[in-house]
Formats: structure tokens, sequence, C-alpha cells
């Protein structure tokens, strides 16, 4: 294993534990104010949940969250400029992905907030088993992608 | 009222983790499947993130046990769930083929779409498909089912 030191500089470091400790403290934030785990695709698969059994309760704060999530690169840049971003896939890769993100956090009940955040911090060794089997999962794809398919991912 | 005071801390909540997301350099899936990418060059941003968010998380959620209402006066009743089985595993797995596919989560899904990245708005309608068939999947297995809303 070697390290990427062009992309892990000092300031990306630095950068990453702050930016991970505001990610921590807005999931500590949404249970101090509402008693609610805030969990990403949990939040998301719920709203599905209520439009395809036509309900309507708990819409408006799930609703409010993903807003700010969507609104957040608009508030960043009032002050700074957005930093770069590098797609991995194309448009396939993206529409395979996305659906097996969709289905598989809605079967396991959380992503990388919802147990990598939130149930970690709980000490859950339901989230843990979770984390540990998606992680896994993703490096040996990453690694079937680029490393033995090559070129594409 | 009470919901206008719900919503607005719930869309500090979004902001707070979005402008983190963005500054920690997880909503770029480069850096993300640099993480990933173990027998490559490694970049362990990601691990420093789950770490800066664990150190946080976990002393907050401790703090918080000792609180029977929320800030804004609701009974304190954080959800629990402790069963490993199947869905749980298979569940992770698909997640974890479709995370190291695109280096996106859903979390910087919602970024990159806000950023208005076409990569966002893909995603994000597929995800939005892969939710709706478990939802009419699981509708159609238990219509009467009431989760927790």
């Amino acid at each position: 294993m070697s390290i990427d030191w062009l992309s892990f500089t000092p300031n990306a470091a630095l950068a990453a534990v702050v930016g991970g400790a505001m990610i921590g403290a807005a999931a500590v934030w949404l249970a101090w104010t509402q008693s609610r785990i805030a969990g990403i695709s949990g939040i998301i698969g719920h709203l599905v949940d209520l439009l395809v059994q036509r309900k309507r309760e708990a819409f408006g704060w799930r609703l409010a969250f993903l807003l700010g999530l969507v609104l957040s690169p608009l508030l960043w840049s009032q002050w700074a400029e957005l930093p770069p971003v590098t797609e991995q896939t194309g448009v396939a890769g993206l529409v395979v992905g996305g659906i097996l993100v969709g289905l598989g956090t809605r079967y396991a009940n959380g992503c990388t907030s919802g147990h990598g955040i939130c149930g970690l911090s709980r000490f859950s060794l339901r989230s843990l088993v979770a984390v540990g089997t998606f992680m896994v999962t993703a490096m040996v794809t990453v690694f079937v992608m680029r490393h033995l398919v090559g070129g594409a991912a | 009222m009470k919901n206008l005071l719900q919503w607005m801390t719930a869309l500090i909540a979004g902001l707070l983790l979005g402008l983190g997301l963005i500054l920690s350099g997880m909503a770029n899936p480069a850096k993300v499947v640099g993480f990933l990418d173990v027998t490559g060059l490694w970049d362990p941003s990601l691990g420093l993130v789950m770490g800066g968010g664990l150190l946080v998380g976990t002393l907050g959620y401790r703090w918080l046990r000792g609180c029977q209402v929320t800030l804004l006066g609701e009974r304190m009743n954080l959800p629990t769930n402790s069963v490993i089985n199947l869905r749980l595993i298979g569940g992770s797995v698909l997640f974890g083929i479709g995370w190291g596919l695109t280096g996106i989560c859903p979390g910087p899904g919602l970024v990159l779409l806000g950023a208005g990245m076409d990569a966002g708005v893909v995603y994000i309608l597929a995800l939005l498909a892969g939710m709706l068939v478990y939802s009419v999947l699981e509708y159609v297995r238990h219509p009467h089912q009431r989760h927790r809303v």
C-alpha cells in the first residue's frame, strides 16, 4: 500500500477531520432537537414509502433536512469556490450504482450516515456489521473495476 | 409554530451536514474511491472524516442519554434496532457495490445535485427508482404494516 500524498495533504487531512466533526455535530443536533437519526437513505426512503402509501405524516422535517443538503453547495459558494469534483463513472455506472444504492440502503436500513456515523457513535453492533459489509464490498468493487477490468471505473 | 421550528432545525442539520461533506472532500467521488482503492494509491481522508464524526457523535449521543426531552419539548425517543439478519447483510452488499461503482453515497449525491452536476441528477433519480422498487415490494408484502413515521 502506498499513500496518495498529492491528495492527502496536511490541509486535506485537517479539512477531513473538521468536516467529519461537522457531520457528527449535524447528527447530534438532529437527535437533540427532534429525537431523529440523521440517516440520509432512511430519510429519503421514508418519503418514498409515504408517497407509495399515500400518507403525509412527518413529511415536513424530512423534506426540510434534504433541502438543507441540496442547498448546502449554494450556501458554500456564497463565501468560497466549490472544490473540484472528478466523476468516477459514466451515465450507465451512475444508473446501475444509484439503483443498487437505493435498493441496498433500504434493505440494510441505512448507509454511511445512518449506520456509519449515527450507529457506530451509539455502539450498535448491527451498524458495525453493516459498515464492515459495505466497506469491504465497496473496496472489492473498486479493486475489480480499477485493477481487474481496468480503465472505466 | 412547532412544525415550523421542526422544519427549521432539520434544515439547519441538512445544511451543516452538507457543508461538512463539501469541506471534508467527501462530495468528490474521486476522494471516496481514493479511500476505497486500498491496493492502489491510497487516500486515507475518509477514515479521518469518520474519526471526526465519531468523536463528536459519541460524545454528543452520550450527553443526550441524560436528556428526557428534546430541545423542542418532545419526549426523547431515539430508535433502537439490533437485528442482524440477511436483509441487513444483503442490503449492505448491494449498497457497497453501488458505492464502489460510483464513489457516491446518498448524502454526497444530494450535494452534487444541489451543485447542479448532471452526475448528481442521474444518480439521485436512479437511487429514487431503487427505493421506489423497495417501497412497492414491501407495500405489496405488508399492505397494513405501519412504520414509525
